[in-house]
């Protein structure tokens, strides 16, 4: 220990008992919200990615980006504690990924796919908070939750109607609530934008950076194409060659960078007013 | 208009015959089946499980024939057959495409097989078309017994998974990021579905299964997408169907489960027609 933190009062002298003063003390700055070493993912023998070594810094908007096959949705699962790490260490949060972590929103692919034509928005909600409760026990202020969630994504006014019957975006509001009742630390959203016309990507774009902004909450969001975040994302994982990395914004959005991932030529344009765009060249 | 009337068959004493005590024990075994069903109908239509229903009635028509055959309670060989058909298609997993098949071949040899162990059990041929067809009005006081043991069980288990099971049927990715047992609860719910399909089919019998089952949820879905609204619609749709069926039986001294089963459709036809302009508007949604 350094001898100038001894007289500190509020640093412990012994250096096991760090990491957990830092967790107390609240700001999450200090603990990232999720930190690889070494990790891998296999399946069934074969390794989707591996060398997953980087820290994303709590409190971002971080794209995940990369090739269709090249392990987005794996890294998700690994995540959220879904599939075990081949080799190698995974924190979210600061502590080893599980499965059934409270602390972490969860938005699904193709969220209304399903079942949307029997359940309605609100009930949708509501499970994101007892879907997980076994028995009959009542907990108190779950409706006033539900409430909040949904006037958070501005979904009040067709949360009552089955989910079958929303327009696209509406069900991504939903979703989003459903993964925000019980205040998580971490949201993880995969492909949020995925099937939606273009002022529908806007929409759920926009209540997405609200939300970041309203929220002390980490987001992480598994996109097929940068350009509608490009704006805000703080940061970026990308899956380059087998491995995932992450880097800041000015880093990843590069020429080079992005025709090398995609293996297509993919030109990074700045227009006039100072927006950032990235298009493949033809 | 009297001579019409006994022409189709029209029973003068039918309220006094209502009044008998075998009639006691059918009302109690319909209503017993009916709330068994009911409670598992949303998940029933929620999760797919329809053909699975369908085909684990198929699957207890062996059991139950088998176990005349061995001299054993028909309703034992129908439970043991259809729950150890509900592990299997559990087992199965949900890979859809192929478990039609598997589930589609596997009753078509149960069926089969239901009839070789019919033929060889010659003593007994009521036994078959009971259980093809179903018979309320042959329900024994220990039947009954079995009925309430059957529904108790059901209840109590959804009491316990209800919530969990709900958003594993709705949104599995979502169940098992929060860390529920997915697959667990699948089988969990086959299995209610087989006690539920053991005693329906006593009562409707392999062949009309579907109408208590599948069709009285089917219908309430209709009018309400929460869960527990339309597992009391369609109980009160099941209940309707085999109390109304039963009634008319007896006015016309013929089959229930007849009756029973046009009930059921004729609720199914008004809700699907009622609510009509509903669901048309809902399947252009507003942007």
């Amino acid at each position: 220990m350094a001898p100038d933190a001894t007289g500190d009062p509020s640093v412990p002298s012994d250096p096991a008992e760090l990491p957990q003063s830092i967790a107390e003390s609240g700001p999450e700055a200090a603990v990232p919200a999720v930190s690889l070493r070494h990790a891998s993912v296999a399946f069934s023998g074969r390794t989707v990615w591996s060398e997953g070594n980087f820290d994303i810094p709590a409190g971002g908007l971080v794209c995940i980006i990369g090739p269709n096959g090249s392990g987005k949705t794996t890294l998700v699962r690994l995540l959220l504690g879904m599939i075990p790490p081949a080799t190698g260490t995974v924190e979210v949060l600061g502590a080893p990924a599980r499965r059934g972590n409270p602390r972490i929103g969860y938005v699904p692919q193709r969220f209304g796919d399903a079942v949307g034509e029997a359940i309605t928005g609100r009930d949708l909600v509501r499970l994101g908070h007892t879907g997980s409760r076994w028995g009959l026990r009542k907990d108190s202020g779950v409706e006033e939750e539900v409430d909040a969630a949904l006037a958070a994504v501005e979904a009040q006014g067709f949360a009552a109607k089955r989910l079958a019957t929303l327009s696209g975006g509406q069900q991504q509001r939903i979703a989003v609530a459903q993964a925000l009742v019980g205040s998580p630390d971490l949201l993880v959203l995969d492909e949020p934008l995925a099937n939606l016309d273009l002022r529908n990507q806007r929409d759920v774009v926009d209540l997405l950076v609200t939300l970041r902004g309203e929220r002390q909450v980490t987001m992480l969001v598994v996109v097929h194409d940068l350009n509608p975040f490009l704006a805000y994302v703080s940061g970026i994982v990308y899956l380059l060659d087998g491995h995932p990395h992450y880097g800041e914004v000015s880093d990843v959005v590069d020429a080079e960078l992005l025709t090398h991932l995609y293996g297509t030529s993919i030109q990074v344009i700045r227009t006039a007013t100072g927006d950032l765009y990235t298009r493949a060249r033809t | 208009m009297t001579a019409l009337l006994a022409d189709i068959g029209y029973q003068d004493n039918w309220i006094e015959v209502l009044g008998a005590p075998f009639m006691r024990n059918a009302f109690l075994g319909g209503i017993l089946v009916a709330l068994a069903g009911g409670m598992i109908g949303y998940f029933v239509v929620v999760r797919g499980g329809e053909f699975a229903a369908h085909a684990l009635g198929h699957i207890g028509f062996p059991g139950a024939t088998g176990a005349v055959l061995l001299g054993l309670s028909p309703t034992l060989g129908l439970g043991v057959f259809c729950v150890a058909g509900a592990l299997v298609i559990g087992a199965l997993g949900h890979r859809a495409r192929e478990q039609a098949v598997a589930t589609g071949t596997v009753l078509a040899f149960a069926t089969g097989l239901g009839i070789l162990f019919a033929s060889l059990a010659t003593r007994n041929t009521s036994t078959v078309t009971n259980v093809l067809f179903g018979n309320l009005l042959a329900v024994s006081s220990d039947q009954i017994v079995v009925f309430v043991i059957v529904a108790g069980v059901i209840a109590a288990v959804l009491v316990v998974v209800g919530r969990p099971l709900t958003l594993a049927s709705v949104s599995p990715e979502v169940a098992a990021a929060k860390g529920l047992p997915v697959r667990a609860l699948g089988i969990c719910f086959l299995v209610l579905m087989a006690l539920a399909t053991t005693v329906a089919v006593q009562v409707v019998g392999t062949l009309l299964l579907f109408a208590l089952l599948v069709t009285p949820p089917a219908a309430a879905l209709r009018f309400s997408a929460r869960p527990v609204v339309v597992c009391t619609l369609g109980t009160a749709f099941g209940l309707v169907s085999v109390v109304l069926g039963l009634v008319v039986s007896v006015m016309f001294n013929l089959p229930p489960s007849f009756f029973v089963v046009t009930v059921s459709t004729v609720i199914w036809m008004v809700a699907m027609v009622a609510t009509r302009e509903r669901h048309r508007s809902a399947e252009s949604p507003a942007e």
